[in-house]
């Protein structure tokens, strides 16, 4: 249960690391979209060598970002395959009953396993570079116009850290059940559905008193210190926009430049 | 039962940015009967120890042997090794679950295989021995309870499985000073009918006065391994590894310095006091 691992941050001091996570964000949003707007497989190796430039600062080995797209192979292979089969075009290259496969239908599925290749890669580098902590703040920051139209941005951003935060002490919380039972002779694995079903209870119930009891302590704790929500709260870390973010905005403006002429 | 600890040996995570090493080659052996105390500073290792010990961390190098079985080979029949030994573990009352303190107390044995016939009887006996009326708490919710009952009843579920090696993990942290002293006073009544006990505890008085033997944990390592006034007298080694005399040895040490003839290795209230009034008895008569 140890060996999970919480998120995907990757601890670190990197250039990509020490990025301003509002400039990450906005950025692996932006390229998203970019994606979608290449149609040239020079396009593609323009964003890919972008991606691996981000890889190569943020000072992570590339199996580590692979890993990340790991979960989403069957995804991958599962768009391809479709596009294969089920995409029409002019130029058939195989036939074999009413079962076509059109030289269009490849390509097209080619590319899109590019696009979806490169999309998890872009959030893969994200999430490894930047803690979770610090994309609630960069989406604070970023979401703060809302507050116009009274959306909760501050609320919104603190239960989302709260949440954050309480998983590595639940997931403690949920082990030391799990072996305080499997102790007293509790099996996990062992039996059908109904009874697997029936074996978590000895680790759900202890679980939800004690989630329920921290609760009700953390609110307990916020208000004897006075918290009062978002209004004229102070931060103790100030985002600054940097050189380095400079740069890679820079960077990405060559590459939109780059695209748009029609690579 | 004894149990024989050979070159113990843990990493958690290997191979990722958190690897941390919290067992370093460590060796022991414990005969039955013994009641062994385990101190040592946050993260010295101690709890991965008991945990391995106890089958519950996989992954370990190295070598236990619980009354000469290896629990930690591939077909190792852990179920015998729940039966063999207990564990309480930290704030054990985090674990309690079911809808009665009857139920609850009788989930061990009942995984055991115990018939249902003895079942009442198991549980009547683990309350006895904590200190909780059988007939006034059976049918209670074990959430209505305050928390040290709490901790009895979760306490009661481990004996009620009646193992013959009991660990504890801070079993006293928590209580109050009446409930340290009833609980180590039960643990001694425990060894007494034979359960070797391994207890892990901050309260270095308690251990000086109950427990036969003290491992010490450092970094990872078995540090000092003696009886309690073996340990005890070496301050400087304890001090360096982040731990602390006894608060008695430290009163002695004290009394001796203003110039009170207290023998070297004195590590209990009670032979302190033994000391001044034998001191008192003889000027005064």
């Amino acid at each position: 249960m140890k060996n999970v691992a919480l998120g995907q941050y990757f601890p670190g001091s990197s250039l990509m690391h020490r990025m301003d996570p509002r400039v990450k964000l906005l950025l692996t949003i932006a390229i998203i979209v970019l994606i979608f707007f290449v149609h040239t497989y020079w396009g593609y190796l323009a964003v890919l060598a972008m991606l691996m430039l981000a890889v190569a600062c943020s000072r992570i080995s590339f199996k580590f970002v692979l890993k990340g797209i790991k979960p989403m192979w069957f995804v991958i292979l599962l768009t391809f395959v479709m596009n294969i089969f089920f995409l029409t075009g002019e130029k058939v290259l195989w036939q074999w009953g009413a079962v076509k496969i059109y030289q269009e239908g490849i390509e097209k599925a080619i590319e899109l396993a590019i696009r979806l290749i490169l999309l998890v890669m872009c959030s893969t580098i994200l999430t490894l570079t930047t803690s979770p902590k610090e994309i609630t703040d960069a989406l604070e920051s970023l979401l703060r116009p809302l507050k116009a139209v009274h959306f909760p941005v501050h609320e919104m951003a603190l239960m989302m850290s709260i949440a954050l935060r309480f998983i590595p002490t639940l997931m403690e919380e949920t082990d030391r059940i799990m072996k305080a039972q499997t102790a007293r002779g509790a099996s996990f694995d062992s039996g059908g559905l109904m009874e697997k079903a029936k074996g978590m209870i000895p680790i759900l119930v202890p679980l939800f008193v004690s989630a329920f009891k921290r609760a009700d302590e953390l609110a307990l704790a916020m208000e004897a210190r006075c918290y009062h929500g978002g209004d004229n709260r102070t931060r103790m870390k100030v985002f600054h926009v940097q050189l380095r973010d400079y740069l890679a905005l820079l960077l990405f403006a060559g590459l939109c430049v780059f695209i748009g002429f029609g690579f | 039962m004894p149990i024989t600890v050979k070159n113990l040996s843990y990493t958690y995570m290997p191979g990722t940015p958190f690897e941390h090493q919290a067992l370093k080659n460590v060796s022991f052996e414990i005969a039955d009967g013994e009641f062994v105390g385990i101190i040592g500073h946050t993260g010295s290792g101690k709890s991965t120890l008991i945990q391995v010990i106890s089958g519950l961390l996989d992954g370990a190098e190295g070598q236990v042997l619980i009354n000469g079985v290896d629990y930690m080979a591939k077909k190792a029949d852990r179920k015998q090794l729940r039966r063999t030994l207990g564990v309480v573990f930290q704030y054990p009352e985090y674990q309690l679950f079911e809808e009665t303190v009857e139920k609850d107390v009788a989930y061990g044995p009942r995984k055991m295989g115990v018939p249902e016939s003895e079942l009442a009887g198991r549980v009547r006996v683990a309350l006895e021995h904590v200190g909780i009326d059988y007939e006034l708490y059976k049918d209670k919710s074990p959430f209505s309870l305050s928390g040290g009952q709490k901790r009895k009843i979760a306490i009661a579920g481990v004996l009620a499985m009646e193992p013959s090696i009991l660990i504890l993990d801070e079993p006293i942290a928590g209580l109050d000073p009446m409930g340290r002293e009833n609980f180590m006073q039960l643990s001694r009544d425990l060894n007494e009918t034979g359960i070797t006990i391994l207890m892990i505890s901050h309260n270095m008085d308690n251990l000086a006065e109950y427990a036969g033997r003290v491992l010490a944990m450092n970094g990872g390592e078995l540090y000092l391994n003696g009886t309690p006034r073996e340990v005890f007298a070496q301050e400087e080694k304890l001090v360096a590894a982040g731990l602390d005399l006894p608060e008695a040895a430290k009163l002695a040490g004290q009394l001796r310095e203003r110039g009170m003839d207290i023998p070297r290795g004195t590590i209990r209230y009670h032979e302190i006091l033994d000391c001044l009034t034998g001191k008192l008895g003889g000027a005064k008569q």
